[in-house]
C-alpha cells in the first residue's frame, strides 16, 4: 500500500514537470511531430489490420447468434457498427497501442535514464520530464482520435467484406444496417474515451521509464510493467468514463 | 571556483559520503581519485546538483548551489558541461545534432552561426567529416570526443568529467586526457574529473582529492602523491610491481 500511494505520489510530481513551461517552444514543436510520426502514423499499419479482422469477426459471430427468421439481416450491420463505435475501436485499439506505444515509450526513456542521457540533459539545465514526454503526450492525444476513426472505418468495411463473402448478409442489408438508428454522439463518446485512454497509455508508459533504476534488465521490467498498469487502468477507466458518458 | 563544504549524503542506511570538503579551482584540473565504489561519482553528481546532499553546501563562486531551487540551479547549470562515463550521447541524434543541441535550447544564433560553433567545437576534439553519423557508429575514444565538444559548446565556466578514460586503450586515454587538460586553460574552466586511472593522475593531477569509503583521505598535487606517507593512498596508487619499483626509487 506504501508503494502504491508513494509511486502515485511520484507519478503526480513527475506530471507537474511534465506540464511546467517548455524551455524553447519551436524545439518542442518539432519534437511532438517527430513523436507524431514515431507513436502516431507508425501504428496505423497495425490499426488497421487488427480492425479489419475485428470486424469480420464481430459481423460472423453477430449472424451466427441472430440467427433466426424473426430477425432482419440488417441487424448484423447495426450490430458490427455499434460494437465496433461503442467498444473496440477505443477500447480494443487502446489495449493495443498500450502494448505497442507503451513499451516503446517505456524503453526508449528507461534507456536514456539508465545510460545517463537524461542526467546530461538535467545537467544542460533541460527539464527532462517535460522535454521528452510532453510531446509524447501531446502527439497522442492529437493522432489516437485519428487512429480510432481510422479504427471504425476500417473495421466497419472488414465486417462488410466478412459478411457479404462468407453470405451471411447481403451488401444492401448490411449498409442499411450500418445506416440505421445511427446515434452521432456514440462517435463523440468514442472520441472522448480515446482522449483519456492516450493520457493514461502516454504518462504510464513514461513515468515507467523515467523512474528506471538499474540495467537493461530492469528497462525491460519497467516495459512490462507500463504494459501492464496502464492496461489495467485503462479498462478501469473504461467502466468509469462509459457510466459517466452513457449513463 | 567551487567550493564543497562537509557533504555528506547517504543511500537509506548506508552512509556515501562523510564529511567531505574540497576546493576546486579554475584553470586547472582537479581530480578526485578512489578505488571503485570509493563515492566519487556521488561526489560528483552531489556537486552537480543531480544528487541532493543531506549536509553539507557547495558554493559555485559566491552563490550557495546547494540551497537553490530547481530553476535557480538551471540558471547556473547553464554554465556546467560534463563529460559522463558512458558519455550520454543522444542516442537519436547525429553528431551535429548531439553537439547543436545546447545551442538550439539555450541560445538565439543563427543556423550559420550554431554550424560554424559546432564545426568548431569537433574539429577542436579532432572529430571531421562525422557531422552526420550516429552514436552507434561511433567507437569508445570518438564518442568520448563528441560529449567534450558538447560539453564545452556553450563556453562553460565548469566542466565535469566521471571517468573519462574508462574502457578506453591507453593511447587513447591521454589523448582524452591532454585534451581535457588543454581545454581546461584555454576557456580557464574549472574542471573537476572522477577517476582512477593512473595516467591521468600524472598527465592531469594538478590537484588531487583522494576518495576512500566515502571519507577524504588525502589532497595534494602529483609530485607529492609520489612522497606521500599516507598508507591507503600508497595501496591505490602503487598497487601493481612496477609502480611500486617507482615509489621505491622516488623515495
Amino acid at each position: 500500500m506504501f508503494r502504491f500511494l508513494s509511486g502515485f505520489g511520484s507519478y503526480w510530481i513527475l506530471l507537474r514537470r511534465v506540464f511546467s513551461r517548455p524551455e524553447k517552444t519551436q524545439i518542442y514543436y518539432r519534437q511532438t511531430l517527430k513523436e507524431l510520426i514515431s507513436l502516431g502514423l507508425r501504428s496505423i499499419g497495425i490499426v488497421a489490420i487488427i480492425s479489419f479482422f475485428m470486424g469480420a469477426v464481430i459481423t460472423l459471430q453477430t449472424a451466427y447468434n441472430t440467427e433466426n427468421p424473426i430477425y432482419p439481416t440488417y441487424l448484423i450491420g447495426l450490430g458490427c457498427r455499434d460494437s465496433i463505435l461503442l467498444e473496440f475501436s477505443s477500447t480494443i485499439v487502446a489495449l493495443i497501442l498500450a502494448g505497442k506505444v507503451g513499451s516503446n515509450i517505456a524503453s526508449e526513456i528507461g534507456t536514456m535514464r539508465v545510460t545517463e542521457q537524461i542526467d546530461a540533459l538535467e545537467l544542460m539545465g533541460v527539464n527532462s520530464a517535460s522535454y521528452l514526454i510532453l510531446p509524447k503526450i501531446v502527439a497522442t492525444l492529437v493522432f489516437n482520435p485519428l487512429l480510432t476513426l481510422i479504427s471504425i472505418i476500417v473495421g466497419i468495411i472488414g465486417g462488410w467484406i466478412a459478411g457479404t463473402a462468407s453470405g451471411v448478409v447481403t451488401s444492401q442489408d448490411f449498409i442499411y444496417g450500418i445506416q440505421y438508428a445511427f446515434i452521432p454522439y456514440y462517435v463523440t463518446y468514442a472520441i472522448i474515451k480515446t482522449l483519456f485512454f492516450a493520457f493514461i497509455i502516454t504518462s504510464i508508459s513514461a513515468y515507467q521509464g523515467y523512474y528506471v533504476e538499474g540495467g537493461s534488465l530492469e528497462v525491460g521490467r519497467a516495459s512490462t510493467k507500463a504494459v501492464v498498469y496502464s492496461s489495467v487502468t485503462l479498462l478501469l477507466f473504461n467502466v468509469i468514463l462509459t457510466q459517466l458518458l452513457l449513463s | 571556483m567551487i567550493r564543497a563544504e562537509n557533504i555528506s549524503k547517504r543511500f537509506g542506511d548506508r552512509e556515501v559520503l562523510k564529511d567531505v570538503s574540497a576546493t576546486f579551482e579554475p584553470g586547472q584540473t582537479n581530480l578526485i581519485i578512489g578505488k571503485s565504489g570509493s563515492g566519487k561519482t556521488v561526489f560528483m553528481k552531489c556537486l552537480v546538483g543531480l544528487l541532493d546532499i543531506d549536509e553539507g553546501e557547495i558554493w559555485y563562486g559566491d552563490i550557495l548551489f546547494s540551497k537553490l531551487d530547481f530553476r535557480a540551479k538551471k540558471e547556473i547549470r547553464k554554465n556546467m558541461g560534463m563529460l559522463f562515463q558512458g558519455s550520454a550521447l543522444f542516442d537519436s541524434m547525429t553528431v551535429e545534432e548531439n553537439v547543436r543541441f545546447p545551442l538550439d535550447m539555450f541560445t538565439t544564433m543563427t543556423t550559420g552561426e550554431k554550424l560554424d560553433r559546432v564545426n568548431f567545437c569537433l574539429d577542436r576534439v579532432n572529430i571531421v567529416n562525422s557531422n552526420s553519423l550516429f552514436p552507434a557508429e561511433l567507437s569508445g575514444g570518438m564518442k568520448k570526443r563528441v560529449a567534450i565538444a558538447r560539453a564545452i559548446v556553450l563556453k562553460p565556466h565548469y566542466l565535469f568529467c566521471d571517468e573519462p578514460n574508462s574502457g578506453l586503450d591507453p593511447k587513447t586515454s591521454i589523448v582524452i586526457d591532454e585534451l581535457i587538460r588543454d581545454i581546461t586553460r584555454e576557456l580557464n574552466m574549472t574542471t573537476v574529473v572522477n577517476t582512477h586511472d593512473m595516467n591521468s593522475v600524472m598527465e592531469n593531477g594538478e590537484k588531487i582529492i583522494f576518495i576512500e569509503e566515502g571519507e577524504k583521505c588525502w589532497e595534494g598535487s602529483k609530485r607529492e602523491i609520489l612522497k606521500s606517507d599516507c598508507r591507503i593512498l600508497n595501496e591505490f596508487v602503487f598497487a601493481n610491481a612496477l609502480a611500486k619499483q617507482l615509489k621505491d626509487s622516488v623515495t
